[in-house]
């Protein structure tokens, strides 16, 4: 497994761990959304969790708002916004 | 894994359990911690005081090494932010955080002055919205957590003269079940207790007769004690209480 498939597949184990998702990381496409009916259907609260979780397991700190709403967008944006860091 | 009566705890690495009380130099206050003290070797207990510390002096006095006092103006976010920073730099974790810290300036409504509701508002509600900001991020990141809130009879049975503190009281009560359902996902639990009539600083003002008509309304006929409280608050802070979340206790002698 490549570095970035593996780092894809790690954001979709702590998104089922930590938001005690319940379904199995493999069904999360990579560029489904996060949130919305039309995606996996997470909301507010779960994006709160996320952000402490990506930082706890990635060390990357979302610090705000706006930069929330750009990187929570599917487990792609994710990633992206680790490597970049 | 320890008994299931201690307080509860996360991971296998067992140790000490720190536990911040505010209000710790109020008899309610120390009656809690005197509590978790008494109930699980393993707890340490912050007690938040104000300039007032002698109690809690003594408690600590009592039990060298299992608790320390912490200077906390409970309306102040800074207050509240370094004394946070200060747990986690000598515990590294806090499990338990009781929002026991409040006061009354009871007047009719009509009469009531600007000062005596914003800071009966602002020491009883803003005080708990500001203690649970403080702790969340340290209980998300340890994905646990026990928030309890002493709120009041009067929340839901509220007596002339207290508009202002049973408006806080509701209001604490509406934080504690609104918070409850924002970290429940994250090992967060939150819950409330409505004490009514304790035997503690807070009805000494009373004179005989007023407490003979107040026991006389009450269906077991006596005040409550402070361990009568403390031991609900220690029931929800352990592990068997771990589904217990956005509730809101009554413990008042069966007055309804």
């Amino acid at each position: 497994m490549s570095q970035g498939a593996e780092l894809r597949s790690k954001i979709k184990q702590v998104m089922v761990d930590e938001l005690m998702l319940d379904f199995a990381p493999e069904e999360i496409d990579n560029e489904t959304p996060i949130f919305g009916a039309e995606g996996l259907g997470l909301d507010s609260v779960d994006a709160l969790q996320l952000v402490v979780a990506i930082e706890k397991h990635f060390g990357f700190k979302i610090g705000d708002a706006e930069k929330a709403k750009n990187v929570l967008r599917s487990v792609e944006t994710i990633a992206r916004a680790i490597e970049a860091a | 894994m320890g008994s299931r009566c201690q307080v509860a705890w996360h991971g296998e690495d067992g140790g000490v359990r720190s536990i911040l009380i505010t209000g710790g130099n109020g008899g309610l206050g120390l009656g809690i911690g005197r509590y978790f003290l008494e109930k699980d070797a393993e707890a340490k207990v912050w007690l938040g005081v104000r300039s007032n510390r002698e109690a809690a002096g003594s408690l600590a006095a009592e039990y060298p090494g299992r608790v320390a006092l912490a200077g906390l103006e409970v309306t102040s976010r800074t207050a509240w932010e370094r004394v946070v920073a200060e747990i986690m730099e000598t515990d590294g974790r806090i499990d338990v955080l009781v929002n026991n810290a409040g006061m009354h300036r009871d007047a009719l409504l009509a009469a009531m002055d600007d000062e005596s509701w914003s800071s009966v508002i602002s020491s009883n509600l803003d005080s708990v919205f500001l203690g649970c900001r403080a702790v969340i991020p340290a209980m998300m990141r340890a994905r646990f957590g026990r928030i309890i809130n002493i709120a009041s009879l009067s929340a839901v049975l509220p007596p002339v003269g207290q508009t202002n503190y049973a408006a806080a009281k509701a209001g604490v009560v509406a934080l504690t079940q609104t918070l409850a359902k924002e970290v429940a996902r994250a090992g967060i639990t939150v819950n409330a207790l409505m004490p009514g009539y304790i035997e503690t600083e807070a009805l000494s003002h009373m004179d005989e007769e007023a407490a003979k008509r107040a026991r006389a309304g009450i269906p077991m006929r006596r005040f409550g004690r402070p361990e009568e409280v403390a031991a609900a608050v220690f029931f929800l802070a352990c592990q068997d209480a771990g589904y217990v979340t956005g509730s809101a206790l009554k413990i008042d002698g069966g007055i309804f």
